[in-house]
């Protein structure tokens, strides 16, 4: 059941050294920076990071690569941050590509009790390498196996106090994630009554979320993605 | 015009009335900039988004309404946001009419590579991002490169020499020399952009390139 905890407590409790998390999270986007600058704060390191597309440098998960907290990376892309680049080249942390179509669903078949999924993205490439291939009505696929974590975080924009989770704008992988993961921790803006939150506007149900952590006000993410749009020439 | 505004605007008048649209980074945004008067497109964005427009000034910015870029973005009437396995549902299952990506080689089978370059022994980057996808789903691919590389070496070669990112999906390839396209009998040189020579184009491509009795000028 879903509980109310402060971000400090809620990463003491389920993220630990050696850890695989799923963040949410695209380019800054809806990303929970909370709880990243707490894993910083705290020094939690050799993680396996799982992530649709990585960030800038000095932004969103791009502050755990700054921070040589990562080990291991599974996510779509990895360039737009030169830090993780040069730490792949290095050797100082492992990379595993998937399409993001692919890692999405191999996220989904997680939550969903599924053992993987037939697609005919990659084929012909390097992703096809070590991995069966079914024919079916004539056509050829990969199978992709279901893709875990001991921890996803991710973040909202409202939770009621059961849990039930409202998103605001591209939701991304957060409410794919929010389910395919041992422990799920949603950081949110606001934390309303039960019953606050309509049920159609319900993203995430709260059954899926073990902790419910408050997350900077709004303003912070507002100024978070404003500062990366500069340093990146989206905005001058 | 430069080199990219030639691509992006012969690329942009392939956009046709009515279709779903996903363009990549660079050349293919400043096509989806010249988009013909008349023509309405959906444009598609990765991260899960429909119809969605130009980049929000600040003040105008939400930071929950982003682009696969990155960029805050202003939403267009009828626009919807969605998970991200919803958006490569649209993507992968083929309700794409059209992907407009760049490339770092593409070849005369339509085999294109975009994804790796070697970062070292058994190390490649920056990663295919949405791209395989948008390649195995989208009912047509056009590839908006240069020509060349910097050094002046053929991008439109015989075979790849990079890893690939997709096999043999490549319709059409527009550069700011030549206008082609992927068929059974193999490229097919349709256009050369004006006061470019069919001579100049078959000198500065690698791969086998059939020349019609008619070549077209790309006309602006």
């Amino acid at each position: 059941m879903a509980k109310i905890m402060d971000m400090k407590s809620a990463i003491g409790e389920f993220v630990k050294p050696g850890s695989t998390v799923m963040f949410g999270g695209f380019l800054g986007c809806n990303a929970p920076l909370k709880a990243i600058d707490e894993i910083i704060e705290e020094g939690i390191g050799d993680l396996t990071a799982i992530s649709t597309v990585n960030s800038f440098t000095n932004s969103d998960i791009g502050l755990l690569f700054d921070n040589n907290l990562i080990k291991k990376f599974i996510a779509s892309h990895i360039g737009t941050n030169k830090v993780a680049v040069q730490q792949y080249k290095s050797g100082q942390i492992e990379m595993e590509y998937y399409p993001q179509g692919t890692l999405i669903e191999k996220i989904r078949c997680a939550g969903a009790g599924l053992g993987g999924v037939l697609t005919p993205t990659g084929l012909g490439t390097l992703v096809e390498e070590g991995k069966e291939k079914k024919v079916v009505d004539g056509k050829e696929y990969l199978l992709e196996t279901a893709l875990g974590a001991d921890v996803a975080i991710i973040k909202g924009f409202k939770a009621d106090k059961a849990g039930n989770i409202l998103y605001s704008g591209t939701a991304n992988a957060n409410p794919i994630m929010a389910t395919a993961a041992k422990v799920t921790i949603a950081e949110v803006e606001e934390i309303v009554e039960v019953g606050e939150i309509p049920s159609s506007d319900v993203g995430t149900p709260g059954i899926f979320v073990d902790a419910i952590c408050m997350g900077y006000d709004a303003d912070k993410y507002r100024d978070a993605i404003r500062e990366m749009c500069k340093s990146v020439g989206i905005y001058r | 015009m430069n080199a990219k505004e030639i691509i992006a605007k012969r690329a942009a008048q392939e956009f046709k009335d009515g279709m779903v649209v996903n363009l990549g980074f660079g050349i293919p945004i400043l096509a989806g900039n010249n988009i013909p008067e008349g023509v309405n497109v959906t444009l598609q964005s990765e991260n899960g988004m429909l119809n969605f427009g130009a980049t929000a000034p600040i003040g105008e910015d939400d930071p929950c309404m982003c682009s696969a870029g990155g960029a805050p973005i202003k939403e267009l009437a009828g626009c919807s946001v969605f998970n991200l396995d919803t958006s490569f549902l649209i993507i992968r299952g083929g309700h794409v009419d059209m992907t407009m990506l760049g490339a770092l080689e593409v070849d005369q089978m339509g085999n294109i590579a975009n994804w790796a370059m070697p970062y070292g022994e058994g190390k490649y980057g920056p990663g295919m991002g949405g791209a395989m996808d948008l390649l195995a789903g989208a009912k047509k691919v056009l590839v908006t490169t240069t020509h060349t590389t910097k050094g002046g070496d053929s991008k439109i070669l015989k075979k790849c020499t990079l890893p690939l990112s997709a096999a043999g999906v490549v319709k059409v390839i527009v550069t700011e020399l030549a206008f082609m396209e992927v068929t059974e009998e193999g490229l097919v040189l349709k256009e050369v952009a004006p006061g470019v020579s069919v001579e100049e184009v078959l000198a500065k491509t690698e791969a086998e390139l059939i020349v019609p009795e008619n070549v077209g000028v790309m006309k602006f």
